[in-house]
C-alpha cells in the first residue's frame, strides 16, 4: 500500500490554494471595513453572534432550508451537493483516521481514501462505513442529476428560468459535475478490482470488472477525479462558486450587526460574492414573468458586478418592488446594492480587476454631478401653521383627490386641528429623487420640508403616501412622530375617536411595495379594513405582494409594460371577484384603477364612506373574535 | 328578399340602413340603447357650422322610416357567426338575428373620466365632462352646482386621448374642435366669462374649422394655453384650483376656475372588444376594429359578408360617418350581387 501517488498533486494544489486565498481575501476585506463595522465584527466572534452564525451556516449554507420551504426540489438539489459533499468530508475523514494506517492524516488520503486503502478490512464497523460512504455519494449524485437536468429543464425543479452562464463558469460548472461521477467510477472500479465496496460502488464495480480491465481503468479515473478537484478549487475565485467560502463570512458579517448602508464597501462586496447565482430572485421578478425582461434581476447585477461592468441599465431598470430580496435564500440586501449603483452616478464601475480578477480594487471616482444647487426659495411662499397634527399628502394624492377628500372628512370626523402641509403648494418629499440616485437634490428638498416641520411644533406628521412615509421616516432629521395614514386611523378607531357602519362588502387588501416590503406595515391597514368590511385574503399578500407596476423607482420602463404588469397585478387581485381591491398608496390606486373593473380604493376611502355617528357593535365584535380566534389556532 | 343585419343605430348604422332599403333590401338595425341616434343625439349644437343635432337626427330617423327597415332596440350584440354563407347574430338577451351580410356600425363610446383621478371627475361638483356641457346647453343653461353663473371656465382638452398613461396613444380628432365650438357657445350664453382651454395641439383638420377657431380666439376672446393641466383641488371657497404648466411661456401656472370641461376622448366600448374576441375579428393596437386596407378597404373586415361602417374603425365626424356608410353599402351590394 502506498502513501502517496502523483495523481493526487492537482487535488492538493487547488486544495491549498483555495484555503490561502480565501484567508487572504478575508483579511483584505476586514481590513478595508470601517473601525465601527471591525469592532462590530470582533464584538460578534465573542458573543452570542458566533453561535447563532453557525447554525444560520448549518440551517442555510448547508441544509438550504429558506430554499427548501419555498421550492422543494430545488432546495434538495442545493441541500445534497451541499449538505452531502459536507457530510462525504467529515465521514471520509473519520473513515481515513479509523480504518486508515495512522491518524491525523493529511485531506488527500481521506478524499481519495479508496485508492489507498482498496479494502479496509471486513468488520461490520467497515461495512457499514462504506454503506453510509455509498449512501452520501448517491445522494450527492441524485442532486447532480437533479442540478443537469435543470440546466436543461429548469420546470422540473420548479423553476421558470434559470441563470445564463459565461464560459469560465461552465468550464467551472463542467468540473464540479465531474468531480462526483468520475469518483463514482474510480471508487467502483478500484472496489470491483479488490471485491470491496457497498451497494452503490461494490455494485457498479463487480459489474464493470466483469468485462472491463477494472484495475489498470481506475488510475485515469483517480487523474479526472483530482483534476476536477482541482480546477474547481482553481477557477472558484473568479466565478459564482465564489459564494460558497463568501457566504459563510457574510453570515459572520451580518449576525455582528453589520449592514450594506448606502456606500459601496466591503459589506456590499461580499454580498454581491455571496450570490450563489441560484435565480429565485427571477422567477420572483414580475419585469421577467410578465414584460419578459431576464437580465436586470440581482443575480445579473451582482455578476455584472463581479465582472465590473456598466450597470448603468441593470440598476435604474427595477421597480424595487423587493420580491427579490424577499425571495433570496441568501439574504442579501439587493435593494441597497442597487441604490449604491444608481448613486455612482459616473457610469464607470466602482470596482477594478488585479491579478485576473482574484483580486479587486475600489476606485474613487470624481462625483459626475457639478454640485450646482437647487433652490426651493420659490417656496417660501408656504404660510406655516401652528398645529399639533401635520397632514403631508404627497403628490401622488393630489393626483387621487378621493383620498385627500376622505383624509379631510376623517379629520373632521375625528377633530383633529391639522394643517395640510403642502394644501396649495408644496415641496416633493425627496423619495422620488432619491431613488433616481440623486441625493444631494433630494437633500435639498429635505431641508426645505423639515424647516417648515419645525417651525408649526408639529408632534405627528400623517401623511397619505408610503413613499414619504419612508423618506420622512429614514431621512429626515425631525423629532416629529411620523405616520402613515393607516396607522393614524388605526390609533383613532382603537381610540374610540370614529365610529362607522359595517358594510358587508367583500375586500380586497393590496400591499403597495413600499408600505410593506420597505416600511413593514401589514397589520394596521387590515385591521382597519375589517373594521368596516368582509376582508378576503389572496394568496399574492403580505412580503408576496405584487407590485402594481408603476414604480417611481423605474425611469426605464416603458407606460405599456408599466401597464401590462399592472393588469397582470389586477387580474391575480381580483380573481375571487371581490368587491372592491383596497389599497393605501395612491400610486397603486391610481394604477389600479386605470386598468381594473373592479373598484380600486384606498383605505381612507371605504372608512370615510363608512363614517357614522354610532358603531355598528355587535359584527364588529363577532369579526374580532373570529379573527383572534385564528390567530390563536395558528399560534 | 335578402336581409341584412347592421349592428349600431348610429349616424352610420341609420345611413347604411337607408341607403340599402332604398336599393331594394331588407335590413334589420340592432340598437343596443332604448334609443337610435348613437353619441350625436346627445349633442346640442354640432360643429363647425353649430347646427342643432335634431336636423342631422330627423334626417336619420326620415331616412330608416322604410317599410323595409326593422329597428330592435334594447338589443346588444354579442357574437356574428357564419355557416354556408348565411350569418347569425347573437344578441345578450338569447335571440338570434338570420343575415345575408352584416354591417358593424358600433361607433364608440366616451372616455370615462373617472380614470383620470387628478381632475376630481365624480369628486368636485363643478367638473364636467364636453358630454355634460351639451345636455347644459340642451336643458337650457349653465349653471354651476350651487346654481350660480360660471364667471371662470376652463376646458382641458386630450382627456384619455394621446396619453399613454390610459393606453390610449391615438387623437380623438372630434374634441378639439368641439371644445372650441362649446367655448363660443359657454362665450355667447355668458358674455362676461372668462373661458381658458389647456391644450397640448389644437389639431383643426377639417372644413371651417380653423376659422372656427380664429373666430374664437378674435371675436370672442377665448385664451388658449398649451399646456396640460397636472391636478385640480377645490379651496374653501368652492373654486377648482388648476395647476398647469404654459409650455410657450416655460412657467407653470396655478389659477382658480369656477368649472371645469374635460374634453373627454373616443374608446371602443368594451361590449364590441368581446364581440370582436367571439366573432374573430380584427383589432388594432387602439382597440377600434382593424380593416383589410386604410386605404381602399376600410370597409373590409377581411371576413367576407362582415362590413365596417362609421367611427368603430377610426375616428369620423358626421360628414365622414355618412360617407363611410354608404361605402359600406357599395361594398355590401357587390358582395350579394357576385356572391
Amino acid at each position: 500500500m502506498k502513501d502517496f501517488d502523483p495523481f493526487v498533486i492537482p487535488f492538493n494544489v487547488g486544495l491549498y490554494f483555495i484555503l490561502i486565498y480565501s484567508v487572504v481575501r478575508c483579511v483584505i476585506w476586514f481590513r478595508q471595513l470601517s473601525r465601527a463595522d471591525k469592532l462590530r465584527l470582533q464584538r460578534g466572534f465573542f458573543s452570542r453572534a458566533f453561535g447563532e452564525s453557525l447554525r444560520e451556516i448549518f440551517m442555510e449554507s448547508l441544509i438550504h432550508r429558506k430554499i427548501l420551504k419555498a421550492k422543494p426540489v430545488l432546495g434538495y438539489m442545493h441541500m445534497s451537493l451541499a449538505f452531502g459533499w459536507f457530510l462525504l468530508i467529515v465521514f471520509g475523514t473519520l473513515e481515513a483516521d479509523i480504518f486508515g494506517k495512522s491518524h491525523l492524516n493529511p485531506p488527500y488520503k481521506a478524499i481519495f481514501f479508496r485508492f489507498f486503502n482498496p479494502g479496509h478490512g471486513n468488520s461490520l464497523l467497515a461495512e457499514i462505513w462504506e454503506f453510509i460512504m455509498d449512501l452520501l455519494l448517491a445522494f450527492i449524485l441524485s442532486g447532480l442529476l437533479l442540478a443537469i437536468v435543470k440546466r436543461f429543464l429548469p420546470g422540473v425543479v420548479g423553476m421558470k428560468k434559470t441563470t445564463k452562464l459565461r464560459l469560465r463558469d461552465k468550464i467551472a460548472l463542467t468540473a464540479l459535475w465531474l468531480v462526483f461521477p468520475s469518483r463514482l467510477i474510480a471508487e467502483s472500479l478500484t472496489c470491483g478490482a479488490h471485491g470491496s465496496g457497498s451497494f452503490l460502488t461494490g455494485t457498479t464495480g463487480a459489474w464493470l470488472a466483469s468485462f472491463l480491465p477494472a484495475e489498470s481503468l481506475a488510475y485515469p479515473f483517480w487523474w479526472l477525479y483530482s483534476l476536477s478537484l482541482g480546477v474547481f478549487f482553481i477557477l472558484l475565485p473568479v466565478t459564482r462558486y465564489m459564494h460558497i467560502p463568501t457566504e459563510l463570512f457574510l453570515i459572520f458579517m451580518r449576525n455582528s450587526g453589520i449592514t450594506t448602508g448606502d456606500k459601496a464597501g466591503t459589506f456590499a462586496e461580499v454580498e454581491v460574492h455571496s450570490c450563489s447565482s441560484c435565480g429565485m430572485c427571477i422567477d420572483a421578478c414580475q419585469m421577467s414573468f410578465v414584460t419578459g425582461i431576464n437580465n436586470i434581476q440581482p443575480v445579473y447585477l451582482h455578476r455584472a458586478l463581479r465582472n465590473n461592468e456598466d450597470v448603468t441599465e441593470k440598476a435604474y431598470n427595477c421597480l424595487m418592488c423587493g420580491r427579490c430580496e424577499e425571495a433570496c435564500p441568501v439574504g442579501i440586501e439587493v435593494s441597497a446594492v442597487r441604490m449604491i449603483q444608481r448613486r455612482n452616478k459616473t457610469g464607470k464601475p466602482l470596482y477594478e480587476n488585479r491579478w485576473m480578477g482574484y483580486f479587486r480594487e475600489h476606485l474613487n471616482h470624481e462625483p459626475a454631478s457639478s454640485g450646482k444647487t437647487q433652490n426651493y426659495k420659490i417656496r417660501s411662499n408656504i404660510r406655516v401653521e401652528k398645529a399639533d397634527t401635520i397632514y403631508f399628502a404627497g403628490c401622488m394624492t393630489h393626483l387621487t383627490p378621493g383620498i385627500k377628500e376622505a383624509m379631510i372628512k376623517i379629520f373632521r370626523a375625528a377633530n383633529e386641528k391639522v394643517w395640510f402641509m403642502d394644501e396649495v403648494e408644496g415641496a416633493c418629499c425627496g423619495r422620488p429623487l432619491m431613488l433616481a440616485g440623486n441625493d444631494r437634490e433630494a437633500r435639498e428638498l429635505i431641508n426645505f420640508n423639515s424647516d417648515l416641520i419645525w417651525k408649526s411644533g408639529a408632534s405627528k406628521l400623517v401623511t397619505s403616501c408610503p413613499i414619504c412615509y419612508n423618506i420622512f421616516r429614514s431621512s429626515y432629521y425631525i423629532d416629529t412622530e411620523i405616520l402613515h395614514h393607516s396607522q393614524y386611523i388605526k390609533n383613532l378607531i382603537d381610540n374610540e375617536a370614529i365610529r362607522f357602519n359595517y358594510s358587508h362588502k367583500k375586500v380586497v387588501y393590496h400591499d403597495p411595495c413600499e408600505l410593506g416590503r420597505v416600511a413593514g406595515i401589514y397589520e394596521e391597514p387590515r385591521d382597519v379594513v375589517s373594521w368596516v368590511a368582509d376582508l378576503v385574503s389572496v394568496p399574492e399578500e403580505a412580503e408576496k405582494s405584487l407590485c402594481c407596476g408603476n414604480s417611481l423607482a423605474n425611469i426605464f420602463l416603458p407606460p405599456s409594460k408599466k401597464n401590462a404588469i399592472a393588469v397582470d397585478a389586477i387580474k391575480r387581485l381580483t380573481a375571487g371577484n371581490p368587491d372592491i381591491v383596497a389599497t393605501s398608496c395612491p400610486l397603486c390606486k391610481k394604477t389600479f384603477s386605470r386598468v381594473s373593473k373592479t373598484r380600486v380604493a384606498d383605505i381612507a376611502e371605504i372608512v370615510a364612506e363608512e363614517i357614522s355617528s354610532v358603531q355598528s357593535k355587535r359584527i364588529r365584535t363577532a369579526s374580532v373574535n373570529l379573527r383572534e380566534m385564528v390567530n390563536q389556532l395558528l399560534g | 328578399m335578402e336581409n341584412i343585419v347592421v349592428i349600431g343605430g348610429g349616424v352610420s348604422g341609420l345611413e347604411a340602413a337607408g341607403q340599402l332599403a332604398r336599393m331594394g333590401y331588407s335590413v334589420t338595425v340592432a340598437e343596443k340603447n332604448e334609443k337610435t341616434g348613437g353619441n350625436v343625439k346627445n349633442w346640442y349644437h354640432l360643429f363647425p357650422d353649430r347646427r342643432d343635432s335634431k336636423e342631422v337626427i330627423d334626417y336619420l330617423n326620415k331616412l330608416a322610416s322604410h317599410p323595409d327597415i326593422k329597428i330592435l332596440t334594447g338589443k346588444e350584440i354579442t357574437e356574428i357567426s357564419s355557416r354556408n354563407g348565411k350569418f347569425d347574430i347573437k344578441s345578450s338577451d338569447g335571440t338570434v338575428l338570420e343575415a345575408d351580410a352584416v354591417i358593424v356600425a358600433t361607433g364608440f363610446e366616451l372616455f370615462d373620466s373617472r380614470r383620470k383621478e387628478e381632475y376630481g371627475y365624480g369628486i368636485y361638483d363643478n367638473v364636467i365632462t364636453s358630454a355634460d356641457l351639451e345636455k347644459m346647453f340642451r336643458s337650457g343653461g349653465v349653471r354651476l352646482v350651487n346654481g350660480k353663473l360660471p364667471e371662470k371656465v376652463g376646458f382641458i382638452h386630450c382627456v384619455g386621448s394621446r396619453d399613454e398613461k390610459v393606453g390610449n396613444y391615438y387623437c380623438s380628432k372630434l374634441c378639439c374642435v368641439t371644445a372650441v365650438k362649446q367655448a363660443i357657445e359657454i362665450k355667447e350664453k355668458i358674455p362676461g366669462a372668462e373661458i381658458f382651454c389647456f391644450y397640448m395641439d389644437m389639431r383643426m383638420g377639417g372644413p371651417y374649422y380653423e376659422e372656427l377657431y380664429r373666430e374664437a380666439q378674435e371675436k370672442y376672446g377665448i385664451t388658449f394655453i398649451r399646456g396640460k393641466v397636472s391636478e385640480i383641488s377645490v379651496n374653501i371657497n368652492g373654486k377648482l384650483v388648476t395647476k398647469a404648466e404654459d409650455t410657450l411661456a416655460g412657467r407653470p401656472l396655478r389659477m382658480e376656475l369656477d368649472m371645469v370641461v374635460l374634453m373627454v376622448g373616443t374608446e371602443m366600448p368594451e361590449g364590441n372588444i368581446k364581440l370582436a374576441e367571439r366573432s374573430l375579428l380584427k383589432c388594432s393596437e387602439n382597440r377600434f376594429f382593424k380593416p383589410v386596407d386604410n386605404h381602399y378597404g376600410s370597409n373590409l373586415s377581411g371576413k367576407k359578408g362582415i362590413f365596417y361602417a362609421g367611427c368603430c374603425v377610426a375616428q369620423m365626424n358626421i360628414t365622414e360617418s355618412i360617407s363611410h356608410a354608404r361605402a359600406a353599402v357599395s361594398e355590401v351590394v357587390n358582395y350579394l350581387k357576385n356572391r
